[in-house]
């Protein structure tokens, strides 16, 4: 599955345009979207997630087009795993209840987030987690509700040494163990020459 | 203590709250709905109407009212076509009344709690698959939820204490439209009604002060910098 964008969106000044054509290292593992902040890097997930309506341009996913040629799949049938830059728990439902909020009907936690090491967590409410601790919900969130590709806003953001150490690990299984295609923001060369198979700089 | 004919008037005061609340529950939570989420043309103007019994003197309300409930006029007539029932000088006139007057209050505290309702949760549920109905009933609508009980509760209290529009609407009627301020009213023209105008008095300052606490709490529970007081 490889990601095919062409994207242009003005916001207020900023032109955004980002052309992510198929081809090795875009189908799978990470793609990194690298560079400063404020050129548009998140506006760019936000648009191949549905939550952003491009000016022009197209968006496709495994050959299967999201937005361009007059369609414009929303949001909920796109099948992005989106972790945003703030975990973005839902406060009136417990762990349990977030992790399973886009899992099928009666779908169950099982085994399948060990990796994350959460399984102590899912009692209790978002506003008692660490911040890697919301993180890794927010991750295991994404993955049960069964995603075709990750969007990933620098998911390492705002998190110390050794709660970063335990993200990038996630990711990182998420690369090479679940093989799920990778669209990740960074703007920190450490982490993008780390977990990205192909770098892209915007601005 | 309280005679059986002031017992009398308390709960029709409270039948008349609640079913004031009621009718404006859902007419306030679509109105707040609109006004918090909405861009439109006009959006000021029905701000702006929807706030206008807060402003105008409640005599002209309850006048305007009147017209319109009138055995011919534009609401009185097809009620009494349609359903052979008329409000006028009713307790469910006086319930219309107090849910008019109490119609701003509820919708601006409602308000309050769907503009502090995080949009970005709202992206998160969409993108995990959840559609725009179910986005508003599992997020949107609970994490509503202190603003309309506050937005309830003010309403209610409000209801309760609603006197001129009522007078003018259903006039004041012993065991259909004498509410509590009504009664005091009342009370207060006979000679020898202090007695009663206390108690009646001590019971809705009682009530106005437990809804005004009860709905400053759950305005607080939404979270910093919302208060209904």
């Amino acid at each position: 599955m490889s990601f095919d964008l062409a994207l242009t969106k003005r916001i207020g000044t900023t032109e955004i345009a980002l052309t992510l054509e198929p081809g090795p290292g875009v189908g799978s593992g990470a793609t990194i979207l690298f560079g400063r902040s404020g050129v548009g890097k998140t506006s760019v997930l936000n648009m191949v997630a549905g939550l952003l309506r491009p000016d022009a341009g197209h968006v496709r996913v495994g050959g299967e087009t999201l937005f361009g040629d007059g369609v414009d799949v929303p949001p909920e049938r796109r099948r992005a795993g989106y972790v945003f830059q703030e975990p973005r728990l839902f406060p009136h439902l417990r762990v349990r209840g977030n992790l399973l909020y886009g899992a099928p009907r009666g779908a169950e936690i099982g085994d399948r987030l060990d990796f994350l090491g959460i399984g102590g967590l899912l009692d209790r409410w978002p506003r008692t987690l660490s911040g890697g601790e919301a993180r890794r919900v927010a991750i295991g969130r994404v993955l049960l509700s069964d995603p075709r590709f990750l969007l990933l806003d620098e998911p390492l953001s705002s998190l110390d040494r050794p709660r970063r150490e335990e993200v990038m690990q996630a990711i990182e299984h998420m690369r090479d163990v679940l093989r799920l295609p990778i669209l990740m923001v960074t703007h920190d060369p450490e982490e993008a020459e780390r977990l990205g198979t192909r770098v892209v700089r915007m601005g | 203590m309280l005679t059986p004919e002031e017992w009398g008037i308390v709960l029709l005061s409270l039948q008349v709250g609640a079913v004031a609340m009621a009718v404006t529950l859902p007419v306030a939570f679509a109105l707040a709905w609109i006004l918090a989420r909405g861009t439109f043309p006009g959006k000021v103007l029905l701000d702006a109407l929807v706030h206008l019994p807060l402003v105008v003197p409640p005599v002209v309300t309850g006048w305007v009212l009147l017209l319109a409930f009138a055995p011919h006029g534009v609401m009185g007539a097809p009620l009494q076509a349609l359903l052979g029932v008329s409000v006028l000088f009713r307790w469910t006139g006086a319930a219309l009344a107090a849910a008019v007057m109490a119609l701003p209050l509820t919708v601006r505290a409602m308000r309050l709690s769907i503009e502090a309702v995080d949009q970005r949760l709202e992206s998160a549920a969409r993108t995990l698959g959840a559609g725009r109905a179910r986005v508003f009933w599992t997020i949107t609508l609970p994490l509503s939820v202190p603003g309309i009980l506050a937005g309830a509760v003010l309403g209610f209290a409000r209801s309760i204490g609603e006197f001129g529009a009522t007078i003018t609407f259903v006039s004041n009627v012993p065991g259909q439209t004498r509410t509590l301020p009504l009664a005091i009213y009342s009370a207060l023209q006979q000679p020898g009604g202090e007695a009663m105008a206390w108690r009646l008095s001590g019971i809705s300052v009682a009530l106005s002060l437990a809804a005004l606490v009860a709905s400053e709490v759950l305005a607080r529970r939404m979270g910093a910098g919302h208060h209904v007081l």
